[in-house]
């Protein structure tokens, strides 16, 4: 089993997170692209663990799954707060930083 | 000037004088200036002004008793200084440290010696003759507190500057006289032609302050003291040319305070003020300073011959100057004026000839306080009976209306035209003497300005005394009252006496210790020019006479005059010049400088705040304050940084 | 490398569908799938225990917090897809492309090393060898890890709790707000009646009768009552023949058959019990019939 179709299809699935970010409104769905994004990234440790042959890109993976969890916790928090206050949940509506 | 050079000079005889301690009455010396100084501040921060209290109608007479008190105070020690040896006749009182920074040290000290012993007799003398003929003549006026208190303050700072042993103390009263009179000449501040007669008179003593305010710095920084004994003794070791640019500058500020050209212009307008100011402040005591100065400073122009001539050439000038504004005149206080102007040239011209004129610079200038403040009293004694008029055109055949007024200005114009006998005729004769002792031209310019001096005071007597009457109507000439003819008829006596003064030569031993002692031979006999200075003034005398005596006086002023007289009239132009020279480019400048600060400066400082202010209204743009534009710059910062990675690798 | 094959196109496609889908629920389950796909590409490569988490803490858990918050939201909703800041689209697209074409030539054209292959690390067992860095070489990292999670949980805590801004209403006050209300809007302020129960019927979809025979609305749910199977007839045929049947028996049942079997206002049923002036609203009423209503507001 080749490596680099494992590392493309993880760039490819990092690129569409990123531009899903860039382009979703609902923060909801941005999260999801952030996650998405972030499993591309596991991929991309898993498949170097297989390559060099020791378990560290697994422990990394793990580790980012662990902080993805606590992430979206908060995150998924934050957006029940605000969806509390605007009764919206779009991006583009909490832009009070703005000139 | 030639013969300037070969004179030989006596420069360590200043620097011979040992100044003593301060003991017994001269301890008190410091009285003198504080007693009008605390009469000043009492009268003028005293209770509130105008509300008629005690000090609205009593004040006056605290200030002539301050001055009074200073004159006796002054006297006493004058009479101990007689007592004095003549090696211990210089005497010196440190009261306190002014400043004390680093090696530079000033301290508040009275120094008191010949020079200033005659100079506190004559301010305090004539000064409080003044303010006693001030109460009668400012007796109406509401504010003559203030008058009295501005007065008051003017002979404490007086004696401030004569009784200084240091350059900045010296200052210190040279910048009070100045505020003095520059608050007196505006004292009727409702005039506008006061004010800005006040404000001139400022301004112009302000260039000559720079000069003097130069020189004292010029001695801090080669000798590092302004004491003035002490800047005696080493400008001797000085350069040739720290004793010249000295020596310039303070002429430059000795011109200023005594309206010598080419800073005369102040001293005519200064007229605008009370007359007694006239006569104590512009005529007696604070326009002879510069005087003062320079003979103080002997030992600085002792070395300088550039300096010297410079002093002998502006007094020559001042002199005719002077005499030629006073011929023209009809007011009687700026032909006075003129006259005065005139007779500071002859004590310039004196002070400039070395040790052989400063005694009989000293000598004219005490005899001028007398006569001169004499007659400017008797000009305002006629003021006062002819409703304040000052136009002697409208004058005329006041001698029977005003017999003490009268008799007391004849007695001050026999005095300044030098009649034998009469204090003027002794001082002015050993001027122009001296003068022609040293420099035939210096001697002529002094022989021809007795000639004119003879002529126009002739003809000021002439227009006022003598001839048609010429009376506005609803004029009713009278004699002043007692309180003001008492002061004339005193400076009358010592117009008519105060020559006494050179018997047997006692001011010129007097002074000796002070500024040196010379004497030049004259190529004739000194009885050839004395007469010769007789004929002039007769000349003059007859002159004016055959004038104005035996014709009819215009009661206008006539329009088709020489150009003489129309030169005079606008005091030869000075202030035509000044504009010319001075106030129009100085506008210009001042104008182009606004210019260039609101266009260049302002505009480049506008101009930068604005460009940042641009730049971050654009760079505002880049903050819409949307997460996602945020990511999308995060997103493409990780392109360029990845595709920077790959250019590293790559190379 | 089949397997790889088959699944990366789904992964592709379901990772395009979160991006693009309307609907955020059809987001999720695209997300879902992806992670499906991605737990079976580790059990391709030797990762079983990273298998088994992907499955139980993401599609299980963190999927499950994101259908619950899209709960809360709101599920039904749409979202527009018109972009609304200017270029962002673009800008998207250029980035994107230019990033992904970009990583994915650098990939293609790197070289990797013979592939190792987990078969030595893995051989006392996957989840040895993670358990054996774990608590050896990442030991701090781990603890570190339990405090970040620590900190998040109580971070969520405080971010979604709603202060209270004013006292906790008593009994009491909300049953002065309900007669408040009932006097103002008359607002019934009791319990709506239950619906109506019929031995034959569910009794869920049936109306309460009123004493005259007439259905009681508010009986009935709304959202049945707005899908439109709410039985307003209140006799099925069976039971409109048994009805007809005891009419024909006595003509004192004519006044059933003559009562309207329609849907009447709400408020028909106990406003029968109720004094009639008390129908009109409070505002018609005259002014000396208020006391009660005074008292009311005046508390």
């Amino acid at each position: 089993m080749n490596v680099e179709p494992f590392i493309g299809l993880s760039a490819l699935l990092f690129t569409i997170g990123a531009v899903g970010v860039l382009v979703r409104r609902n923060a909801i769905i941005v999260f999801m692209c952030v996650e998405l994004m972030l499993n591309a990234c596991n991929l991309a440790f898993v498949t170097f663990a297989r390559a060099n042959g020791n378990l560290d890109g697994q422990i990394a993976a793990f580790f980012v799954m662990v902080v993805a969890a606590a992430e979206v916790v908060v995150g998924l928090a934050i957006i029940v707060s605000i969806y509390r206050t605007r009764r919206s949940a779009s991006v583009d509506d909490a832009s009070l930083l703005k000139l | 000037m030639t013969s300037l050079s070969t004179v030989v000079l006596a420069a360590s005889e200043h620097a011979d004088v040992v100044p003593v301690a301060a003991d017994g009455v001269f301890s008190w010396l410091w009285l003198v200036v504080a007693i009008p100084a605390v009469s000043a501040a009492i009268l003028l921060i005293g209770d509130g002004a105008g509300d008629h209290g005690p000090l609205d109608r009593f004040g006056h007479l605290l200030g002539t008793l301050a001055a009074i008190a200073s004159f006796v105070v002054g006297l006493v020690a004058f009479i101990a200084l007689l007592g004095q040896d003549v090696a211990e006749r210089a005497i010196t009182h440190d009261l306190w440290t002014w400043m004390q920074v680093g090696g530079f040290d000033v301290t508040m000290s009275v120094y008191y010696d010949q020079l200033a012993a005659l100079f506190v007799l004559l301010i305090t003398g004539v000064g409080s003759l003044i303010h006693v003929y001030s109460i009668g003549y400012m007796a109406d006026d509401p504010r003559k507190r203030r008058f009295f208190g501005f007065l008051n303050l003017f002979i404490a700072a007086m004696l401030v500057l004569v009784l200084a042993g240091d350059y900045l103390v010296l200052f210190l009263g040279w910048e009070g006289v100045g505020l003095a009179s520059y608050l007196l000449i505006g004292f009727w501040q409702e005039k506008r032609s006061a004010a800005v007669a006040a404000k001139k008179a400022f301004v112009v003593n302000r260039v000559g302050d720079l000069g003097l305010a130069l020189g004292i710095m010029l001695m801090f920084a080669q000798f590092g003291t302004t004491n003035i004994h002490d800047v005696g003794l080493n400008v001797a070791n000085a350069s040739q040319g720290v004793a010249t640019a000295l020596g310039l500058l303070l002429l430059l500020g000795a011109c200023g305070k005594s309206a010598q050209v080419p800073l005369q212009s102040w001293l005519l307008d200064a007229m605008e003020g009370p007359t007694p100011v006239s006569a104590l402040i512009h005529a007696a005591t604070m326009v002879t300073a510069g005087v003062y100065l320079v003979v103080r400073s002997a030992a600085i122009y002792d070395l300088s011959e550039v300096a010297r001539t410079a002093v002998v050439v502006v007094g020559a000038v001042t002199l005719l100057y002077g005499a030629w504004i006073g011929c023209a005149k009809d007011d009687i206080k700026k032909a006075l004026a003129g006259s005065t102007m005139s007779q500071i040239g002859y004590m310039m011209l004196a002070a400039g000839l070395g040790p052989a004129g400063y005694a009989f610079a000293i000598f004219h200038l005490i005899t001028h306080g007398f006569f001169k403040a004499n007659m400017f009293l008797g000009a305002g004694s006629v003021m006062h009976g002819m409703n304040d008029d000052v136009d002697m055109r409208h004058y005329g055949a006041l001698r029977t209306m005003m017999p003490v007024t009268f008799v007391t200005f004849a007695m001050g114009y026999l005095a300044i035209i030098g009649f034998p006998g009469f204090s003027g005729f002794f001082s002015k004769d050993k001027v122009i003497e001296a003068a022609f002792a040293t420099n035939f031209w210096a001697g002529l310019a002094a022989l021809v300005g007795a000639g004119v001096t003879a002529f126009y005071m002739t003809r000021v007597m002439i227009m006022t005394f003598f001839g048609e009457k010429r009376w506005r109507e609803g004029v009713h000439p009278h004699e002043s009252p007692k309180i003001m003819t008492v002061p004339l008829i005193v400076l009358a006596a010592l117009s008519v006496g105060g020559g006494a003064l050179l018997f047997s030569s006692w001011i010129v031993d007097w002074l000796a210790p002070v500024t040196g002692e010379e004497h030049h031979e004259l190529p004739v006999p000194p009885i050839v020019i004395t007469a010769i200075i007789v004929l002039v003034v007769a000349a003059g005398i007859a002159l004016a006479y055959v004038l104005f005596g035996r014709r009819a006086i215009p009661d206008t002023a006539p329009q088709k005059v020489s150009v003489f007289t129309r030169a005079g009239r606008a005091d030869l132009y000075g202030d035509a010049v000044n504009e010319a020279l001075f106030m129009r480019p100085g506008q210009y400048l001042t104008r182009s400088l606004v210019y260039v600060d609101g266009s260049g400066i302002d505009g480049a400082v506008n101009g930068t705040a604005e460009l940042v202010g641009d730049g971050a209204r654009g760079l505002r743009r880049l903050q819409t304050g949307f997460v996602r534009t945020y990511a999308a710059e995060i997103f493409g910062g990780a392109l360029v940084l990845v595709l920077a990675l790959l250019a590293v690798n790559l190379a | 490398m089949t397997a790889f094959w088959l699944l990366a196109p789904i992964m592709v496609v379901a990772a395009l569908g979160v991006v693009l889908s309307r609907k955020a629920v059809h987001s999720a389950l695209c997300l879902a799938v992806v992670m499906i796909s991605l737990a079976m590409m580790y059990a391709m490569q030797d990762a079983p225990f990273l298998f088994v988490v992907q499955i139980i803490v993401y599609t299980g858990a963190i999927m499950m917090l994101f259908l619950f918050v899209l709960m809360l939201v709101g599920v039904d909703k749409t979202d527009s897809l018109v972009e609304t800041i200017p270029g962002q689209r673009l800008a998207a697209a250029v980035v994107g492309i230019l990033f992904g074409f970009l990583v994915v030539t650098v990939v293609a054209q790197t070289t990797v090393g013979p592939v190792i292959g987990l078969g030595d690390a893995n051989a006392d067992g996957n989840v040895h060898g993670l358990a054996r860095l774990l608590f050896n070489r990442y030991v701090f990292v781990f603890e570190a890890t339990s405090a970040l999670l620590i900190t998040a949980a109580l971070g969520a805590m405080v971010l979604a709790h709603r202060e209270r801004l004013e006292p906790k209403p008593t009994q009491r006050e909300l049953a002065l707000q309900r007669m408040q209300r009932y006097a103002e809007h008359g607002e019934h302020p009791g319990n709506l009646p239950t619906p109506g129960v019929y031995a034959r019927h569910n009794a869920v979809d049936v109306p309460a009768l009123l004493p005259d025979g007439s259905p009681a609305e508010s009986s009935t749910s709304k959202t049945l009552r707005d899908r439109g199977v709410v039985r307003d007839g209140a006799f099925s045929g069976d039971v409109a023949v048994t009805l007809r049947k005891l009419e024909s028996d006595g003509p004192e049942r004519g006044v059933i058959e003559s009562a309207p079997i329609s849907v009447t206002g709400p408020r028909a049923p106990k406003d029968g019990a109720a004094h009639p002036a008390d129908n009109r609203p409070a505002e018609d009423r005259p002014a000396d019939d208020r006391p009660a209503d005074d008292e009311v507001t005046d508390r």
